[in-house]
């Protein structure tokens, strides 16, 4: 008898589970989608975009979705409770979207096995639990190509937040693409230790000038770094966003995260009950890394930049394609092999030529 | 203006028990206006950021998770405000405890060490925020230098060391390098109370230091050495109490029990340590030592209060869609609506004949 | 390693790089000289640099823009010297809470503006002088907040020590008592002293959101109102000392970005971190040589008047 209970039960939770999917796809009930932001979406830089991705799926599904977000959520103990109440809150999928999150989000995501959780930038899956994150290291490769090209001192400034594989594996892309034009370029790096710090971001692009940098390019977050480039005449890329506003005549061109494709996606898997795990590493093919205009450069500069990024999207080319020396001169990455996803994930080494060691090594 | 505010003599409990309601129904008529200007209904909010997180069981723990190192962190400052010590780093002694206390949750990872590991490390938690505290209390005894300004430039290089650790050393090898050391083991995570819920052991621990610091603080000699070297340092001195050891005596308190916090929290909500393991508790909690007048129990409640600001904040957030700055914009003005009302209850505003300098 | 040329662009940084902190110091150091320690400094910055960019931004006037930007830090000052000068509360709740209040209005404020931009105030040259090597650049090729900054801390040293105000303020920061005796309204001066804070934060803020990264962002002083705090204690309260604090501070954060740049392979967290261990090298170093810190006696304690 017990047993038949039990079972009964198990049955029910189990429709349960279906019929809480199959909700989604019902027009009359609006399905709830939350964010979870690290920064305030004022930042003009990662959470920024994030939000514009937000709305582009407002935008996209209108009546049928109803999204909320959590701004200035800090990692650490809050975070769990954010993501908690956001998913008692009725919302059925949710976009947790810096690496702190990632215990807070699967430890919730237990907790609520009806509710879909997305991560961003983590490596921890689980049944209800996605990865995504894009591949930035493929725009590095070409701003490696532009400043090598544009660069008259031949020193590439850089400015970095934090020493995470992503980081590196940027700094990383930038010089194997420089490299591939000028094999005596040099890389100056300064890590500001931060991911937003307007003032310092501006000071340490002034500093790198200042030693002989005259492209400048950067892995924070806000504009402050274009302005100062602008005003010292030098040339450089913008972060996250397309920051031409802030260096009309300074910026080569940007890196911009385009969250919306993936976001819509993700969404209408929801809608159509058809979502599932997944880890996603998507690049500039599927339009979730997108390359602003090229602008002040020649125009043979500017038709090189496209070609490449047209052999990048063919797939043609794959900027952690061997050779690559690490900088003891090892050979990592035998000719014609291509450096496994997993490796530039946890990526703390250089590439042969970077005259600086990785911060904590 | 001839207008005083006189000092009440006899302030009655029924009268200090008013201060929170004026402070309420203050916040409630700034908030409402505030609320109208920008759109939104005001009553609604209010249910949403007061009531709502007071009625869900699970917000209710949350608020007690949330506050749990807010007390405790403030219990410990109240020794170092009543003898007029101003530690303001309580965020690195916070953090310098969850570092060192972590260091044995880390080298006993995956060693079956038993059930004494947790224990340890709580232990050594309070002695490394002591040890932090110590340093400006024995830079002011030596040098005479403001412990102000010490323990506030510590707090930026314990988060810098914790950094170091965390992205060097201490990293967790099966980490794809990202900046996190190993998640603890059983034997080095705080116990739950309930099945349901993040509720944890440490806040009973705060709740002893609660009881403990009421105790000592209120009825016993070394507390009236501390009240009287902080209110009358000469009076102090010909009693025969030691400046000096009242300084590091209320310094290692504070430090201990803020890096005490640090640890239950790293060893309880965290589960490992990570480059950010506090919202800023260690600056968060001076304000309620401040709300709380230096009393222990006052300080629980006023760390339950703060508490009930950021989650109703966070739910006003959620179920409203207003944006974090409009919580923030709210959470100061209730802060300057206790505050304002704390004076009206103990003060009366009197007209005054004549001109008065003031 | 250095050369003239790199020589005078870092030091004209630095003057630049101290230059926020020196304004928001100046004012604090005033209110606290008056026995006020208001904690609302890095509130009542950001909303003058929010307040600030809208102006400017709407009004095209980087004038207008300065302007409002101090009148905002007075507005938020008075929030603070209502409760903690008249109604006597607990001034480092009070400043908090300001602070927190102050985050907030400003996200509002600037929230319209983000991702938009102005052109900063120009560096101002001198024909001949700017070009002189080494120093040429930091003494002839500032913008006008840094010479502000001088004019101001000039004027507050010498008000201060010279002037019968500065006497009147500084006594009543000593001794709320004894002046109150010799009939000076103290509450009041003590509320000037704080406006004159809360302007001094604003233009502090104007200099980040006009001149230094001429746009607006959330949470943009990213702390730099808590350094403006501990500068005031680590120059003893005496402007001139101040001036070495915020240049000092200044110059190891941008050095230690150079020291980066040149590959030493030291952890940045180690950099990072200089300006907080010299700030307290160089207090202890102080104190060790003057016994006391000069702390104006009455700080921090909220006067009432007797009856």
């Amino acid at each position: 008898m017990r047993k038949i209970i039990s079972m009964a039960v198990a049955i029910a939770a189990g429709l349960g589970l279906a019929g809480a999917a199959a909700t989604g796809a019902l027009a009359a009930e609006k399905l709830k989608v939350a964010w979870v932001y690290i920064g305030p979406v004022g930042d003009f830089g990662w959470t920024y975009q994030h939000d514009q991705g937000r709305k582009a799926v407002e935008k996209e599904f209108g009546d049928k979705v109803e999204t909320t977000y959590v701004e200035n959520v800090p990692e650490g103990p809050d975070a769990e409770r954010v993501i908690e109440q956001l998913a008692r809150a009725g919302n059925k999928l949710i976009f947790t979207t810096s690496f702190g999150y990632m215990e807070p989000t699967l430890k919730v995501a237990k907790r609520n096995p009806k509710v879909f959780f997305e991560h961003a930038t983590g490596y921890k899956r689980d049944k209800n639990v996605s990865t995504y994150n894009s591949k930035f290291h493929e725009g590095r490769y070409i701003l490696g190509q532009i400043a090598a090209k544009t660069s008259k001192t031949g020193t590439i400034g850089y400015i970095a937040s934090f020493p995470i594989p992503e980081v590196i594996s940027g700094i990383n892309a930038l010089m194997l693409g420089a490299q591939s034009v000028n094999p005596d370029i040099k890389v100056k790096i300064v890590w500001a230790n931060s991911w937003f710090d307007p003032a310092k971001e501006a000071d340490a692009a002034k500093a790198l000038i200042d030693q002989g940098a005259d492209v400048i390019s950067q892995h924070t977050d806000s504009p402050a770094a274009m302005q100062a480039a602008e005003q010292r005449g030098v040339k450089a890329f913008g972060q996250a966003s397309d920051m031409i506003n802030f260096g009309p005549h300074a910026q080569l061109t940007s890196i911009v995260d385009n969250w919306a494709p993936y976001y819509i996606e993700r969404v209408k898997e929801v809608m159509d009950g058809t979502w599932k795990s997944t880890d996603t590493w998507s690049g500039m093919k599927d339009g979730e890394v997108v390359m602003a205009p090229y602008t002040n450069m020649p125009d043979d500069v500017k038709a090189f930049a496209q070609a490449t990024e047209a052999k990048i999207k063919s797939g043609e080319l794959n900027p952690f394609k061997g050779p690559i020396y690490d900088q003891s001169g090892k050979l990592v990455v035998k000719e014609g092999d291509v450096l496994p996803d997993k490796d530039i994930l946890s990526m703390n080494w250089y590439v042969k030529g970077i005259d600086d060691k990785v911060p904590g090594k | 203006m001839p207008l005083r505010l006189e000092r009440q003599e006899n302030v009655s409990g029924l009268r200090l028990a008013l201060a929170p309601l004026l402070a309420l129904v203050f916040t409630l008529i700034v908030g409402a206006i505030m609320f109208v200007v920008l759109g939104h209904d005001p009553i609604r909010a209010f249910g949403i950021y007061f009531v709502g997180p007071l009625l869900d069981p699970y917000t209710l723990q949350e608020l007690v998770v949330k506050a749990g190192p807010l007390l405790m962190i403030g219990t410990g400052l109240a020794f170092c405000y009543r003898a007029n010590r101003w530690n303001i780093g309580a965020e690195g002694q916070y953090v310098a405890g969850a570092v060192v206390g972590s260091w044995l949750a880390l080298v006993t990872h995956g060693t079956d060490a038993g059930p004494w590991v947790l224990p340890a490390m709580l232990v050594m938690g309070a002695l490394g925020g002591a040890l932090w505290g110590l340093i400006p209390a024995f830079l002011r005894v030596r040098f005479g230098s403001s412990e102000i300004l010490t323990s506030l430039m510590l707090v930026y290089v314990a988060q810098l060391g914790l950094d170091y650790l965390v992205r060097g050393p201490w990293k967790d090898p099966d980490g794809f390098n990202f900046p996190q050391s190993v998640t603890f083991d059983a034997n080095a995570v705080m116990p739950l109370l309930m099945d349901e819920g993040r509720l944890h052991g440490g806040i009973i621990l705060a709740l002893v230091a609660v009881v403990v610091a009421t105790f000592v603080l209120g009825r016993t000699l070394v507390g009236y050495s501390i009240e009287i070297g902080g209110s009358a340092p000469r009076a102090a001195a010909f009693a025969g109490f030691d400046e000096r050891r009242v300084t590091y005596g209320v310094f290692a308190v504070s430090g201990a029990l803020a890096g005490l916090a640090g640890i239950i929290e790293v060893a309880g909500p965290i589960g490992n340590l990570q480059p950010s393991i506090s919202p800023g508790y260690g600056f968060t909690a001076i304000i309620a030592a401040m709300l709380g007048r230096l009393h222990p129990v006052g300080i629980v409640v006023a760390s339950l209060v703060l508490a009930l600001t950021y989650i109703g904040g966070e739910a006003a957030q959620i179920s409203m869609r207003l944006p974090f700055d409009v919580t923030r914009v709210f959470q100061g003005t209730l802060l300057i609506a206790i505050l304002a009302a704390d004076v009206m209850v103990r003060y009366r505003v009197r007209r005054v004949e004549g001109t008065s300098h003031a | 390693m250095l050369d003239a040329a790199i020589l005078g662009a870092v030091l004209a940084s630095i003057v630049a790089a101290a230059t926020t902190l020196l304004l928001a110091s100046l004012g604090e150091l005033v209110a606290e000289r008056a026995g006020t320690l208001n904690l609302g400094v890095e509130g009542m910055m950001i909303v003058g640099a929010a307040v600030g960019y809208a102006t400017a931004y709407g009004t095209g006037s980087l004038l207008l823009g300065t302007l409002a930007a101090i009148l905002a830090g007075m507005a938020l000052s008075l929030v603070f010297a209502g409760l903690a000068i008249w109604l006597a509360t607990n001034q480092v709740a009070s400043g908090l809470a300001t602070t927190i209040l102050g985050l907030g209005v400003a996200g509002l404020i600037g929230a319209p503006f983000v991702g938009t931009r102005l052109d900063g105030a120009p560096a101002l040259k001198v024909p001949g002088l700017t070009d002189l090597p080494v120093i040429g650049q930091m003494l002839f090729g500032q913008d006008a907040f840094v010479y502000a900054s001088l004019v101001l801390l000039a004027a507050v040293t010498y008000g201060l020590a010279r002037t019968r105000v500065g006497l009147v303020l500084r006594a009543v920061g000593e001794s709320h008592a004894a002046a109150h005796a010799l009939g000076h309204p103290v509450r009041r001066i003590r509320t000037l002293a704080v406006m004159f804070g809360g302007a001094c934060a604003g233009l502090a803020g104007a200099h980040l959101s006009l001149a230094y990264t001429p746009f607006w962002a959330s949470d943009m002083t990213a702390g730099r109102g808590w350094i403006a705090l501990a500068l005031v204690v680590f120059s003893a309260w005496k402007p001139l000392w101040l001036l070495a604090g915020a240049y000092l501070f200044g110059a190891v954060s941008i050095l230690q970005l150079h020291v980066q740049g040149f590959g030493l392979g030291i952890p940045s967290q180690l950099l990072s971190a200089l300006p907080y261990l010299a700030t307290i090298v160089a207090l202890v170093a102080i104190s060790a040589l003057k016994r006391g810190q000069g702390a104006p006696a009455s700080l921090g304690v909220p006067f009432v008047p007797d009856r």
